[in-house]
Parts: structure tokens; sequence; C-alpha cells
């Protein structure tokens, strides 16, 4: 029967194509805007991946890693004098100006490293060495930056060009590959001596402490400890979810909570569910109709209403499956585009396709909801009628 | 009920509306109908008599009166248990077809045996031998669109019969059909009311067809105004000429 069921969904190809672009619609809005929104939200924590160490310590009214409120620099002996810290090292971040050949200005993410160990910095070679950080006048920059930082019509930078950042000079030595920021420049590594000439000067000029534990003490316990002995703010940096004392994690959520992002998101995701909503119910409402006469006629026939909603049940669900099969697959298509530009940010997380699977299987409940009651009301007897 | 006897109606009412709206569609209905017989049950437009194969279909309640179809007392049983009486016991023949348009004739054919659980297979080869039974046992693959009106009705005879019903119930088989297609119908009536324990109810107001009933019962106004044998003559065969 219930064979039968599903052929009596595909026959009617008018409808089952509109119900299945209805489903196909709402998958890719709802999906697609929620792994745009994760993308951007994972973009407003990069610092923490790209300049990567265990803890980051701040200043005790810092919230997120794209706020800086400067330590002093005798913070960085006060965090090596706990216990439980192997290793704590100074690192400046902040958005500096490199001046173009054509005289305008790109804005830049620049972050100074501690020059004798090079904590914090780029992880993922492209060319050149990060070890020649230790020259004079050095930066390695990142792959947006070859781009970016190319004069126009020119071929992008790379190891061994000079361009100015506040009018000194920086010497490239390295291209690295790197997440983009979330506010859209490029990152360039230097040392932290080297940051602080970059930069106009200022009283404080330390943005954080970048520490590690020692053996046998995990980081929340060191994160703890720091917290407690110096009185300035410590997070762990070990990706969204694994501490509540994470960076990542209280940025994000610093975003959410002050920003328009999520209700700006959150209202296609919405306008989605709604579009989505209102065409598969339609659809499906009017091909319940306009099968009334049938389906009574099966009721007439010995069919109960239980085993009636089911065949109603499993043509919508069959329709939101397909729908919802297409709609991830054009989003797969917008996020290997995405990937590739590198822009719109695009992270898509396990749950967002399973939640959108749950929504979407709700508003096929829904649609076939209205069906079974409308059929449930249908009394046999009407079949007799012409 | 008497020995031969498949439907037993007495004394039934039924009604639709409410207050000076109310209409008493059937007033106190008396019927009944025997094994091995075509039963028509006649009347003008709006007499009651759809209303009255309803009730015996057991797909309508009614108010006051006992219905009982081979035993079973169709007035008082739940809605499940209906439901189940009518997969069983009930073959229906609609004067619009009701086949569904998307599923071949074979497909349409097999639904009451799939309504009584019966493998997809084994309806489908049960669905092929009754469309052979009409004569269109080399149309099982197509759709109905593609057949005719007569052609259509055959196949919903065939669906009304596929799973052996002792008791099948027409409405109005012969109003869509032209007078040959009307005649080829009642004549598989004929031989479904000779095979034994088998009964045909037919409501119809197509005077064309009056001859092939072994009983006929006519309505008025909602009342059994006369319940008789047939004599096989009361008005011609279906006249080809007529029917232009």
């Amino acid at each position: 029967m219930f064979r039968l069921a599903l052929k009596m969904l595909f026959g009617d190809g008018a409808k089952y194509l509109m119900l299945v672009f209805g489903i196909f619609f709402a998958t890719f809005l709802i999906v697609q805007q929620s792994a745009v929104f994760c993308g951007l939200m994972r973009w407003t924590s990069s610092t923490l991946r790209n300049c990567s160490a265990p803890i980051y310590v701040v200043d005790a009214k810092v919230e997120q890693i794209n706020e800086t409120n400067a330590l002093r620099d005798t913070d960085v002996a006060l965090v090596r004098s706990v216990s439980s810290v192997r290793w704590a090292m100074p690192l400046y971040t902040g958005i500096q100006r490199v001046r173009m050949e054509d005289g305008t200005y790109k804005a830049v993410q620049l972050l100074g490293i501690d020059s004798a160990t090079l904590a914090g910095g780029p992880t993922r070679m492209i060319s050149g060495n990060v070890d020649d950080l230790r020259l004079p006048n050095t930066v390695v920059i990142d792959r947006l930056a070859t781009e970016r930082l190319a004069n126009k019509g020119e071929r992008p930078i790379g190891v061994g060009d000079v361009f100015e950042i506040n009018d000194l000079e920086a010497r490239v030595v390295g291209v690295c590959e790197a997440e983009r920021s979330f506010t859209g420049g490029p990152y360039i590594w230097t040392t932290y001596e080297r940051a602080l000439q970059y930069t106009p000067p200022s009283r404080k000029m330390l943005s954080a402490i970048l520490a590690a534990p020692i053996e046998g003490k995990t980081i929340d316990e060191t994160v703890a400890d720091i917290e407690a002995h110096t009185g300035l703010k410590a997070y762990s940096n070990q990706g969204y979810g694994t501490s509540k004392q994470d960076f990542s994690e209280a940025t994000i959520w610093w975003y959410v909570r002050n920003t328009g992002i999520p209700i700006s998101f959150g209202t296609t995701v919405v306008i989605g569910f709604i579009v989505g909503t209102a065409i598969a119910c339609q659809t499906f409402y009017a091909f319940v109709l306009e099968n009334l006469k049938h389906l009574g006629a099966l009721k007439a026939m010995g069919m109960s209403n239980f085993r009636l909603s089911l065949m109603l049940l499993l043509q919508s669900f069959t329709v939101g499956i397909i729908g919802f099969g297409i709609g991830l697959l054009f989003t797969s298509l917008f996020a290997m585009a995405a990937l590739k530009n590198e822009q719109p940010p695009f992270f898509m997380p396990w749950q967002i396709p399973v939640v959108a699977f749950l929504v979407i299987q709700t508003i096929c409940a829904l649609a076939a909801l209205l069906g079974i009651i409308r059929l449930s009301l249908y009394e046999p007897a009407m079949v007799f009628r012409v | 009920m008497k020995e031969g006897q498949v439907v037993e109606v007495r004394g039934v009412e039924k009604s639709f509306g409410d207050g000076n709206q109310r209409i008493h569609v059937l007033k106190k209905v008396d019927l009944d109908a025997r094994a091995g017989e075509i039963l028509m049950l006649v009347g003008p437009s709006g007499c009651g008599k759809t209303t009255l194969l309803s009730a015996i279909a057991g797909t309508l309640r009614v108010e006051g009166g006992s219905i009982n179809v081979f035993g079973q007392p169709m007035h008082s049983m739940s809605s499940s248990a209906l439901t189940k009486f009518r997969g069983s016991h009930i073959g229906f023949i609609f004067q619009q077809f009701n086949l569904i348009p998307t599923l071949t004739c074979a497909e349409n054919v097999s639904v009451p045996l799939l309504i009584q659980g019966v493998s997809s297979s084994k309806a489908l080869a049960r669905a092929k031998d009754s469309l052979a039974t009409v004569g269109l046992g080399d149309r099982w693959k197509d759709r109905p669109g593609k057949l005719s009106g007569g052609q259509q009705q055959r196949v919903a005879i065939a669906r009304a019969l596929v799973h052996e019903p002792p008791l099948v119930i027409c409405d109005e088989p012969t109003a869509a059909l032209d007078a040959k297609n009307g005649e080829i119908v009642l004549d598989l009536f004929r031989e479904v009311a000779r095979s034994p324990g088998r009964a045909v109810i037919i409501v119809t107001h197509d005077n064309r067809i009056f001859s092939y009933a072994d009983r006929i019962a006519r309505m008025d106004d909602g009342r059994m105004i006369e319940e008789r044998e047939s004599d096989h003559s009361e008005k011609p065969h279906f006249d080809h000429e007529i029917s232009h």
C-alpha cells in the first residue's frame, strides 16, 4: 500500500516538484544561513587559532579576543611566577595600516610574538622560514596578504618583497596559511619588539600573555591558578565547547550577545522556516484535497484512518527527505565556492544539518497533519456523491 | 435473518441538517436483499436511494432502525469494526469510477487486496486475473486515463470483485456510460449475481437497465413505496438507437 502511496505522490508531477522545491528552498535558507553565521562567529576567534597557545592571559575586564585592554610589561613576569605555568610569553595584537605604492592604505591584523621562542607563530608555512623573523625588519604574512598587499594589476607579493607599516619597512620572509580575521584584514606576524616599533607608542602596549601549564597540571587548573595569583583574566584556548573558560566560546558568545548578527541571520532562518512551511503545507493540502475523492474511496473500501494517515505521512516525509537532500546538495555547492574564495565565511558543524533535518521533517509533519485532519473529517459516504 | 437473505433493513431513519433546515431523507425504510439476485433501488433524484445504499454499505450511520448485513448489525458496530467489515464483505462501484489516475489498472484493482494485507506481488497477480475476467487482461499496465469510460467502469468492477466480496454495491454504474458499454457492464453484474452466495445492489434512475433486475425496490420522498420481483421485461434492453 505504501508503494502505491508513493506512486500517487510521484504521479502528480507538478505538485510533487512544488513540494520538493518548497522543502529545498527552506533547507537551503536554513542550512546555508546557519553555516554562514557559524563561519562568521568562527572568524571572530580566528586570532586564537592563528596565534595558538594553550592559555591566554588578558586584562581582567577583557571579554573577547578582539578587545584589547593593554597589560603592563611586568605582568609577563607575574604570570611566569605562578608555579603551575611552564612558560609565558608576551603578545601584541592590533590593527595597523600598510601603505601601498599608490598611496592608499590597507588595514592588517598585526601580531607581535616573542622573538626567542616564537610562541604563537604561524604553524603552516607555505614558503620561507618562520625563524627568519629574528632578522631585522622582517614579517611573515598570510596567503590573503599576498593578494591584498600586492599593487593593482601586479603579481601577488611573496618572500623578499617589501612594504611599509606606519612608514617603517617590513620585509617578507615567509608566507603561511591562516584563518581569515573577523575584520577582513590579513594577518602579519613579526616579533613583539618590532610590533611595538610599527605601532604608535602608548603607555601600555602588551595585549595578552600566552602561557602553557607545567606537566601534571591541566590547562583549566593552570587557568585557575593564574587568576588566583595575578588578578588577571586567564582563558583556556582549546576550542569551542571544551571548557567553561574557553576564550573562543567567550568571544563567540560576546558577539552573539552584543551585536545584531544573530538577529540578522536568525531572521533569515525563520523566514526560511515560514516560507518552507507555507509552501509545503499549502501544496500538500492541495494535493490531499485533489485526491480526497480517491482517498475517500479507499476509506469506503475498508482502509482505516490510521493506515491512510501513515500513507500521508510517508508521502510527506518522502518529499521532506528528497527536498532536504537537494537543499543540502546545493548548500554544499555553495560551501565549495565559499571555501574556495574564502568568503563568505562558511562553517557547518554536524549539528546544523541534524537540526535542519528535524526542522524540515517538522514542517512535513505539519503538512501531513493538515491533510490527516481533513481526511479524518471526510465521511466515506461522501464518495457516493458526484 | 431468513435463509438466503443477505441484507435486512428495518425502520431505518436518517436526516440531515438542524432545526428548521432539518431534512428527513429516510423515513422508516424497510428493505431485503437476497443471495443470487440483482436488486435495483430506483426512484427520482433526491428520494434517498443513495443515502440508503451508503447506510447498507456501512459508510453512513443511521439514526433509527436496524441494518443487518450477513447477520452483522451495521447500525451498532464500532467504526473500526465497520471499516474492517466493509473491506472484507463489500465491493464498491462508484458512478465516477474513482480509480486513482496515477496508478495502473492492475494497481487500482489490487487495492482491496492490499487493504486486506495481501502481499503486493500476490495482489497484483490476482488483479491481473480479475481484469481478465472483465475483458481487460491486456490493459493491466495502462493508466485509467488511457481507457474509455466503459473500460474504466470495467476496471472498477474488477476492483470491486477482486477480493470476492459477497455483496457488491453499485451507485449509478451506467450513468457515465454509453449504451453499448452499459450493456457490457450489466452483463458482468448478472454474472456476479449468479455466483453462489453473492448479491448485487444497484442504485439507479436509468430505466434502460431495469430489465436486468431480479427485484426492484422503488423509493420516493424517503419512503419505500414498492418492492417487487422483476419480470425482466420492464423496459427494453439498451437500445443503441436511443443512446444516440
